[in-house]
């Protein structure tokens, strides 16, 4: 069991930012996300995209914005708790008791929820019985290639995933690509060599094509994929790959007692506390009257969620206001030598 | 203002005013029109707030670029009438536009 006094729920600017907050006033902070990188849709939506609305920074990317963030947290020293979704949380006396995926627990007075608009997860095929596979014939993402060796892979999609796996997987595999349209968006290096590969008869690929229906009762026999001119075509296979990027899901969240309006949580304003006493809301998750959805919003909703958590986490102490600019007490905790 | 027409799956429908300017999007977010989630706010990093643009209209639209189609790989059951709305800024000429949404985003 981990004690702490806030665990923060999303690794996003948000949930960064709000770790120096704590830091700042004392407080120790341990974050868990679904993702497997820090930065949340900085990193995965828009890492090279620019941002122009951070104050102070005219110009940045996704990418660059989460370095600094990390960079700027650094003498806290913070850990990082990646590809683990938070599950459940139970009120414990004074402190709730989370559970994350990997049944890591955690204990803690205050849970900041810096989630953004959910966990990311894969997308999935929707076509019937896709359920009923899942991690028997169908994966989203690959732990164990070994499985694959010597049978036939459907492997689906168009971006880097599904190419540098359909390109890997057929040295040892009967490998399909299966793609929606003739162009792949991943890089044009690996759509290069896919397309050699298939000269070589070492892969096949069948563009534009989508999946229909798939064929099997216990396990997987084949499937049937179309074009939008109603082509028909049937497959031979053992596994299916679906590589179709990742949905953000609300998840357990859902589940845990709070308000939840539209796909957002409601706070007040005074300290971003939801109805939940020690559980507060940061970033695009919450709403409130005026509620702006920017990662400049997200910075002051962290600082004073921050303020909030001090009382739950320090009861017997008083918070005072300090600046960076002048307390010596702060520049011990961010490691500033004179 | 011009009006716009969103057909849910089920076939219920929604016709709107939508101020110019406003993407095809954000008119269903601020009209409270269930189908189109619009996850990532418009920055084209989603692809959930996809819809089948009517026969009739889909040659009027501007041309779809390439960040958009290759969003649209992301999309559920994408056709030759998927569009992201977000992508879709409305204009006195999309007076009358109809969409549909599909019967799930992502």
């Amino acid at each position: 069991m981990i004690k702490t006094d806030v665990l923060v729920i999303g690794a996003g600017p948000v949930g960064i930012f709000i770790v120096q907050q704590l830091g700042l006033i004392g407080l120790k902070a341990e974050v868990v996300d679904n993702l497997d990188k820090i930065g949340g849709q900085c990193i995965e939506l828009y890492p090279d995209k620019p941002i122009y609305d951070i104050p102070g920074l005219p110009e940045c990317t996704g990418e660059s914005l989460t370095k600094n963030l990390l960079e700027q947290i650094k003498p806290f020293k913070t850990n990082f708790h990646l590809n683990e979704r938070v599950e459940e949380i139970s009120k414990e006396k004074d402190n709730w008791k989370i559970q994350t995926s990997s049944k890591k627990i955690f204990l803690s007075p205050n849970i900041v929820i810096a989630a953004g608009v959910g966990s990311f997860e894969p997308r999935k095929f929707t076509v019937k019985d896709a359920e009923k596979f899942e991690n028997k014939g169908i994966f989203y993402s690959i732990k164990d290639k070994n499985i694959f060796k010597d049978k036939k892979v459907c492997i689906f999609g168009g971006g880097d995933s599904a190419l540098d796996w359909a390109i890997e997987l057929s040295k040892v595999s009967e490998v399909t690509l299966v793609h929606r349209r003739n162009e792949f968006r991943g890089a044009e290096h690996s759509a290069q060599v896919a397309k050699q590969l298939e000269k070589e008869s070492k892969l096949k690929i069948k563009t534009p094509f989508q999946i229909q229906s798939i064929e099997g009762n216990n396990s997987i026999n084949g499937i049937t994929i179309k074009t939008e001119e109603g082509k028909v075509e049937k497959i031979e296979t053992d596994y299916l790959l679906g590589f179709f990027g990742l949905i953000m899901k609300l998840g357990p969240i859902l589940e845990w007692g709070l308000n939840i309006d539209n796909k957002t949580i409601p706070v007040d304003t005074k300290n971003f506390q939801t109805n939940k006493e020690g559980i507060f809301a940061i970033g695009d998750i919450c709403t409130y009257p005026g509620k702006l959805k920017l990662i400049l919003s997200g910075f002051h909703e962290g600082a004073l969620a921050a303020r909030a958590c001090f009382k739950l986490a320090r009861p017997n102490e008083n918070y005072r206001f300090e600046f960076t600019t002048t307390s010596k007490k702060l520049h011990e905790r961010l490691g500033v030598k004179k | 203002m011009p009006k716009i027409t969103y057909v849910e799956n089920s076939g219920k429908s929604h016709t709107i005013e939508v101020a110019k300017e406003l993407t095809v999007m954000e008119g269903a977010i601020q009209n409270n029109i269930p189908g189109i989630d619009a996850d990532c706010g418009g920055a084209c990093a989603c692809a959930t707030c996809h819809v089948y643009v009517d026969a009739l209209w889909v040659n009027k639209l501007p041309k779809i670029e390439d960040a958009e189609e290759d969003m649209l790989d992301m999309a559920n059951e994408p056709n030759k009438f998927s569009r992201l709305s977000c992508q879709i800024t409305v204009t006195e000429d999309l007076n009358g536009l109809v969409v549909k949404m599909p019967s799930k985003q992502g």
